[in-house]
């Protein structure tokens, strides 16, 4: 059925993308501009409207204190915890914010929370692919670094969920991009996943056996990527202008991004070129301009991509392996197009690392096979099964602000654990639980995820009850918890006060399409792009009637189209999309010798073998492209 | 009821039935239905019950590895991701439990550390934490220095202070970091060696198993020399700890 399609989300820093399994091969869906990648970025535009994407981009130049990039990097953290990232990113905390909130961002004068934002690049990808199929889509599988704690992960789903997404699961995007490679080379062996890309990395080290996808270790760092690289080459271009030229920028955000889009083309240039020159032009008419070469740059990032070393040997030590054990190594996320990078995966890894799959498009690909396999799976995906690991230790805080672990990292999830309560005092009735996600020895230096009241307990002397709680990791790495005492078999009542992140009812509140209206937004969004192609395609007509091949159509001909033009017309003002997108289709057909006429007599003969795309026809009636560009709001 | 980090799931009642399929009807495998394939309500059986294996400690590996990629192709949730809420609830708990039993049991320290609590011996908690949580509450902990070991250790704490007071003062003893490592050297080599001693006992308590001695003094006798060099083990893991700490300081 059409509305049980479940698509694959790479829900990036940098990018974004939506895939799903098209037959036997995994498929990124294209966005409304005809690319694959979605610029994560979000803007409000002159309406208050959000806009997502490359149109939101350019506003980052223009009017940067409108948008939005990187919002990944504060998904499911607190204030305390994006100190850093306030230094580096221009990101605007809402002015009002208390401590222990969800984080707000300013875009303009409105405030926004992470999961929001995320929720409009979801919502963007989800109207791709509804624009793709045709039909609404409700389901998805979204990919999450490998490295997310709990709040990270909860974040994401509830963006999901804020988007109008119902998320069958969150697959670790080193997995995901090994699923991919799966795909056609279903051999056993053991694959190291090196995953670089924006501004997260983790390193998965996993076993195939006959389809199953173990993950052995996993291990990375959410705040690495190519954000850091580009706020590195920013520092040092923004001192070399104040010293060379006097101009301090660092204030101004519009200098700030235009130096940022400079570096990153200038990055990307210097992954296949030995020396790049940069040439920005400044406030008061000033340039900037300086050759880096190769050797230089490498230099500088040296210190960046260092820092994926230490999470790929922690790795390789739990998995119990020497390098020599991996069979092979795959490269993920587009800071691996980096040849140092490459340079240094190899050095580690002792082997030439694996980079058929596009590293940008890797993951999305890996979601939709997982999308594929949650959806009752395909002849492709027949027998594979995915076992993941929890990336973090699970801990309770005991005596004294210790941390005991009760669920190792890198356990197969799900996994669970049981743990024993009792009181200390008399007709004591609740026990506070502080649960934690980490690898340090004191509570104070783990995430803190959650306090938990234990309420209800029968009262009996100290020492007497026996409540017994068990804490699940599920398979998308999130926690529940259950409690029961055991003397009197009561389920003991557990009252939850999580340390961040949104509320049910808060969520309740954002969703942007709310599952209600779904099936009605569709529809309306769907009469209005096939409106927009009706008046596309008689606007086109009528500039065809004027062209010389109109001379050359015989009178049957013409006929034909001016009852097919009739016909569009007069249901255009109906209210049933399909209608009319069948009228449209009938004159497409109908005009379809008047193109080629048009074609034919436009077409120098130089311009031969050269596709319709790539000519400069599009005046003439084309056909109706699924990923027609349309406006809606 | 809030959530967010965290959402809270219900205890679930067990159906009375425990034979048959609750879906077909027909007579149900351990943890799936062999005619339908429906996934069962879990029923709480120890680690080995739960792998339909007796509870011995020589174990063939490879085989459990292919029991669990079996287990999991029936029960694990993305390939139950479209039955109904209860079954995808039962399907997540018999999961779980299926990974903490592998996880459990591949391992012959963790496996056999199973046995002794099933047997109802509480093991000596020697991990950091629990020496770390002691320290904080004052407590004094139990530190049985295995008698083999006295001097060995005796020595051996006297050069890491010393290690430690150079590391202060900033000085470095070449000699005494080479002295250390060799102890360490040696120490993992009698943690490995405690490895091979355990596995002896193992076949001891499996041929008891196999004899179907129930309770007897010999399986005392067996589970009380397991736990002596489980803790011996626990011991020098915890000094080599020790000793990197030092060194890395």
């Amino acid at each position: 059925m059409a509305s049980d399609r479940i698509v694959g989300i790479d829900l990036g820093t940098t990018n974004s993308l939506v895939a799903f399994m098209q037959g036997d091969t995994p498929v990124v869906i294209p966005g409304d501009d005809g690319l694959n990648l979605l610029p994560s970025v979000v803007a409000l535009d002159a309406n208050n409207q959000p806009v997502v994407g490359n149109a939101a981009r350019n506003s980052l130049i223009e009017r940067p204190e409108r948008a939005v990039y990187s919002i990944k990097r504060l998904m499911g953290r607190g204030v305390e915890d994006i100190q850093e990232e306030l230094k580096l990113f221009p990101f605007r905390l809402a002015e009002d914010m208390q401590a222990g909130e969800v984080l707000r961002i300013k875009l303009g004068d409105k405030t926004f929370t992470p999961p929001e934002i995320s929720a409009l690049i979801l919502r963007q990808l989800k109207r791709s692919a509804e624009r793709f199929f045709g039909a609404p889509v409700t389901k998805a599988v979204i990919t999450v670094p490998a490295y997310f704690n709990d709040a990270q992960r909860q974040a994401t789903k509830d963006a999901g969920r804020i988007a109008g997404l119902e998320v069958l699961r969150l697959v670790n995007e080193p997995t995901a991009a090994s699923l991919a490679y799966g795909l056609d080379k279903k051999q056993n062996g053991i694959v190291a996943v090196y995953d670089l890309g924006g501004g997260t990395f983790d390193i998965s080290i996993l076993k195939l056996h006959d389809g199953i996808f173990e993950v052995i270790a996993t291990n990375g760092d959410t705040h690495l990527g190519g954000d850091d690289i580009d706020n590195l080459l920013i520092t040092i271009a923004l001192d070399d202008i104040r010293g060379d030229l006097g101009l301090d920028l660092r204030r101004n955000a519009e200098a700030v991004q235009a130096v940022r889009k400079a570096v990153i083309e200038a990055k990307i240039a210097l992954s296949s070129q030995p020396s790049v020159k940069l040439d920005i032009e400044l406030p008061g008419g000033k340039r900037y301009q300086r050759e880096i070469t190769r050797e230089q740059y490498e230099q500088l990032i040296q210190p960046v991509i260092d820092r994926t070393v230490g999470p790929c040997k922690q790795a390789m030590k739990d998995a119990g392996l020497k390098p020599e054990k991996i069979d092979e190594v795959v490269l993920v996320g587009g800071s691996t197009r980096i040849p140092k990078v490459r340079a240094l995966v190899k050095e580690l890894f002792r082997r030439e690392p694996h980079t058929d799959l596009n590293p940008d498009e890797v993951v999305a690909l890996g979601a939709a096979v997982q999308a594929n396999i949650l959806g009752g799976g395909s002849e492709a995906t027949e027998n594979m099964l995915l076992l993941d690991v929890t990336p973090l230790s699970l801990g309770i805080e005991v005596a004294g602000g210790v941390t005991d672990k009760i669920i190792l990292r890198n356990s197969t999830i799900p996994a669970s654990a049981t743990q024993f309560y009792t009181t200390q005092i008399d007709g004591q009735t609740n026990v506070a639980i502080h649960v934690l996600q980490g690898e340090r020895e004191l509570a104070k230096d783990c995430r803190s995820l959650a306090r938990f009241d234990l309420k209800g307990i029968p009262p009996m002397a100290a020492g007497i009850p026996r409540v017994e709680v068990k804490f699940l990791i599920d398979a998308n790495g999130i926690l529940h918890v259950s409690a029961r005492e055991q003397r009197s078999g009561k389920e003991a009542e557990i009252e939850v006060r999580p340390s961040y992140g949104l509320t049910d009812e808060q969520v309740e509140g954002m969703i942007l399409d709310s599952f209600d209206n779904a099936e009605e937004d569709f529809r309306q969004r769907q009469l209005i792009e096939a409106r927009a192609e009706t008046s596309t395609i008689l606007a086109a007509l009528e500039k065809g009637k004027k062209s010389a091949a109109w001379g050359q159509l015989t009178t049957d001909e013409k006929k034909q189209i001016a009852k097919m033009e009739k016909a569009l017309v007069a249901v255009n003002a109906e209210e049933d999309y399909q209608t009319i997108r069948k009228a449209i289709d009938a004159l497409n057909q109908g005009t379809m010798r008047l193109a080629e006429l048009m074609m034919d007599t436009a077409v120098s003969t130089a311009l031969k073998g050269k596709n319709l795309d790539e000519t400069e026809l599009g005046e003439g009636p084309t056909a109706p492209h699924p990923m027609a560009k349309a406006e809606f709001e | 009821m809030t959530k967010f980090a965290l959402t809270v799931i219900g205890a679930k009642p067990l159906p009375e039935d425990t034979h048959s399929c609750w879906s077909c009807g027909s007579m149900r495998a351990a943890h799936f239905c062999e005619s339908c394939g429906k996934v069962q309500p879990p029923v709480p059986v120890d680690y080995f019950t739960f792998f339909g294996l007796p509870p011995k400690l020589n174990l063939d590996v490879p085989a459990l590895e292919k029991s669990f990629y079996e287990l999991s192709r029936r029960l694990h949730p993305d390939l139950n991701a479209r039955a109904g809420s209860q079954e995808q609830e039962w399907s997540l708990e018999q999961s779980s439990l299926l990974n903490d039993a592998y996880r459990t049991l591949r391992d012959p320290i963790k496996r056999t550390e199973y046995l002794l609590h099933l047997e109802g011996v509480v093991l000596e908690e020697q991990s950091k934490s629990a020496t770390e949580q002691a320290r904080a509450s004052g407590e004094l902990k139990k530190q049985i220095v295995p008698p083999d070991l006295l001097e060995e250790v005796f020595e051996l704490n006297m050069q890491l202070e010393e290690l430690r007071m150079n590391n202060q003062m900033g000085e470095d003893d070449a000699a005494l970091i080479a002295e250390i490592g060799k102890q360490k050297l040696s120490l993992e080599a009698k943690h490995e060696a405690l490895l091979q001693e355990l596995q002896a006992y193992w076949k001891t308590w499996d041929s008891l198993v196999d004899g179907g001695h129930a309770a007897s003094d010999e399986r005392a006798q067996a589970t009380s020399k397991m736990v002596d060099v489980l803790n011996r083990r626990n011991y020098i893991r915890n000094l080599v700890r020790d000793v990197n700490a030092a060194l890395e300081e």
